[in-house]
């Protein structure tokens, strides 16, 4: 996993609600048995007109878009199915932060582990993000957002789990933490609660 | 003062390897681990590249289930029809459990299904358990007393290597339902009001307990169906306290336990349920008895009315009317008589024998109307052994539906079997998210009984009418 520290980039804004992994990524792009190339794929159903050539009315195909680190959306972003092809499609197309009012519990501990920054802001902050793209910075040290909305400059100090933060700040999967455990888990497994099996 | 405690509290206490603190999130310890073909191949890659084994491939239980054909596969040839990808991935699950000596409910076993039909049917689901598999739908065995959820494939490797998911506790919310669901009305109609009513963010962040009158009287697979959807409310698990009629469902399964093994077991398990007066973070209650069956309308299962009602007129900020544009249904208007060009019986959701039987109860002796086309697809091989035994496969086929092998299917379309563009289906699974069963399906979900009622009638219709005709 890509360590993150801070980014400074304009915003792709996707101003829909209850955006699913089906629309980030649909089912039948599941069928692959790796993770990487599946940013093509990203938001297929919305992204490509029937002719396979991008649909200039989606939002993200409209220039002032395209090349941003950072995804604005809408409220519950992530919903639906726990696919982790939702956040490897998002990263393989170029982003690092989703922000979003709400973002789904299973999306949110997917991006997590993807080096996908998930940060949930307040409506006031969404509604002056979603009004159209602009330059922001992140920086997860400090845990800060930064950006000009209309009124003035917007600082908003964002919360993230420590472990998780940890993870990211230095490009850590945790699977070698959870192998570290093994002592632990080899007397939990000793107990009679751990002995049986299926 | 005596330490009141939720279902949830306990099942979660018991399996804390390491508690969580501000640094740290609990190492939880999970019993059991399902896996399918979609979601696991890249979490073995990982295995593979670590030089890991797989630690308890005795408390792993792989099917298959997603990719796989409704058409029936003599030899592994036959899996070929789902496509390249779709067979390749297949093939690569077979491989994977093999190499990693894990026991596989494949195609040469008739104990293959959706992977949250078998684990109950196994009676590998138990009360008491973590239980967690790469597939939102997990929430479906917190019918048992289990806690069970989904998962994405980098923690699929992370249980796969070491029983453990690293977990901060998730605040925990009760659904109370009170008094008795009307006739006609199916656990299916009582989580979509429930969902309704919340939301589908409604449940984030928090485990539900489905609690109440209304919960007790469920059989087993309407509890399920109940759980199945606590995703749809964005929950990370539902949960139903263990009673009589869970243990009378677990009697004589294949994994459950059996004599005193159990009788101890069983008062492990009812001890599970939740403490009188413990506390829950929030609380809802809906009353069951003013029920109607329901029916989504909108491009999120929270879009449902009654089937009966007309569809609400509420632009509060756009969404619904995308929705309604997306459906091509009009607010203000009703929803019943809109024509359906396909009807899915099947998903984790809904094709279990009790939902084929209420089906069939509807469709016996009738017709799908001309040009419609209905898929009546079992949860499990087992399901659709023991339906064709009793004849449920006569009454789908007599009545010109199609009668398929078991499979996910047309909940999510990935092996073939979909919904064509523009084309409006009644679906009995969990998800009516645009182009979900095919690019360009509009999908409504509703009961078996909604569906098969509006088989017949070749559009949206009230099952009650059929149901007092049949009666």
């Amino acid at each position: 996993m890509k360590p993150f520290d801070s980014i400074r980039s304009h915003t792709a804004v996707l101003p829909r609600t209850d955006v699913d992994t089906d629309q980030i990524i649909p089912a039948r792009f599941l069928t692959t048995t790796t993770r990487e190339g599946l940013g093509e794929s990203l938001f297929a159903d919305w992204r490509y007109a029937p002719d396979g050539q991008p649909n200039p009315e989606f939002e993200l195909n409209q220039p002032v878009h395209q090349s941003a680190l950072v995804l604005v959306a809408g409220r519950n972003f992530g919903c639906g199915s726990s696919r982790e092809h939702a956040p490897w499609s998002l990263v393989d197309y170029g982003f690092r932060v989703v922000i979003s009012t709400e973002i789904a519990d299973i999306f949110r501990s997917n991006s997590l582990k993807n080096g996908l920054l998930p940060i949930v802001v307040p409506d006031a902050i969404a509604q002056a993000l979603l009004k159209g793209s602009c330059q922001v910075e992140i920086d997860l040290q400090s845990q800060h957002l930064r950006f000009d909305s209309a009124t003035g400059p917007i600082e908003f100090h964002f919360e993230i789990d420590g472990f998780a933060k940890h993870c990211l700040l230095n490009g850590i999967d945790q699977l070698g933490f959870l192998l570290e455990q093994k002592p632990a888990i080899e007397a939990f497994e000793k107990t009679a609660h751990g002995t049986s099996t299926i | 003062m005596t330490m009141t405690a939720t279902l949830f509290d306990k099942l979660w206490q018991q399996h804390v390897v390491t508690p969580q603190s501000d640094d740290q999130p609990a190492v939880l310890y999970i019993d059991l681990h399902l896996i399918h073909e979609v979601t696991s191949p890249q979490a073995f890659g990982v295995l593979r590249e670590r030089g890991l084994p797989v630690r308890r491939p005795d408390r792993t239980l792989a099917t298959m289930d997603h990719s796989t054909p409704t058409s029936p596969v003599r030899t592994l040839a036959d899996i070929n029809v789902v496509g390249e990808a779709a067979a390749g991935q297949i093939r690569q699950m077979i491989s994977n459990c093999r190499e990693f000596g894990i026991e596989l409910h494949g195609f040469d076993r008739d104990t293959r299904g959706i992977v949250h039909v078998i684990g109950p049917e196994l009676g590998a689901t138990q009360p008491g358990k973590t239980i967690v598999c790469g597939d939102s739908h997990t929430s479906t065995h917190g019918a048992f007393g289990a806690l069970a959820f989904g998962i994405g494939t980098t923690e699929v490797g992370h249980v796969l290597a070491t029983q453990c998911l690293l977990q901060r506790k998730p605040r925990s919310m009760a659904i109370n339902v009170e008094g008795a669901l009307p006739a006609g009305v199916s656990a299916k109609d009582l989580i979509l009001a429930i969902i309704g009513k919340i939301g589908v963010d409604g449940g984030t962040g928090h485990v539900l307990e489905y609690r109440g009158n209304a919960i007790r009287a469920l059989d087993m697979a309407g509890r399920m169906t109940v759980c199945n959807m606590s995703i749809e409310a964005g929950a990370r698990a539902g949960l139903i306290g263990p009673d009589e009629t869970t243990l009378d469902y677990l009697r004589g399964r294949p994994m459950a336990p059996t004599g005193a093994a159990l009788n101890a077991a069983a008062e492990k398990w009812l001890a599970l349920n939740t403490d009188d007066g413990a506390a829950f973070d929030r609380e809802v209650t809906i009353d069951a008895s003013v029920l109607a069956p329901m029916i989504t309308f909108g491009t999120n299962p929270g879009m449902v009315v009654p089937v009966d009602a007309a569809l609400p007129t509420r632009p509060a900020d756009g969404i619904w009317d995308r929705a309604l544009d997306y459906m091509q249904f009009e607010a203000g208007k009703p929803i019943q008589g809109k024509p359906v060009d396909v009807v899915f019986v099947g998903s984790c959701t809904n094709a279990r024998l009790e939902d084929l039987h209420d089906a069939a109860s509807v469709l016996r002796g009738r017709r799908v109307a001309d040009g419609v086309r209905m898929l009546v697809v079992p949860g499990s091989q087992k399901i659709k052994e023991q339906a064709e035994q009793v004849g449920l496969h006569d009454v789908f086929l007599s009545a010109g539906a199609e009668w398929r092998e078991s499979g996910c299917s047309m909940c999510l379309g990935m092996n073939g079997d979909t919904v064509g563009s523009g084309q409006l289906a009644i679906s009995t699974s969990n998800r009516n998210f645009e182009g979900r069963q095919g690019k360009g399906a509009r999908t409504v979900l509703a009961s078996p009984a909604t569906a098969a009622a509006s088989a017949i009638a070749g559009a949206i219709a009230d099952p009650r009418a059929y149901l007092e005709r049949a009666s």
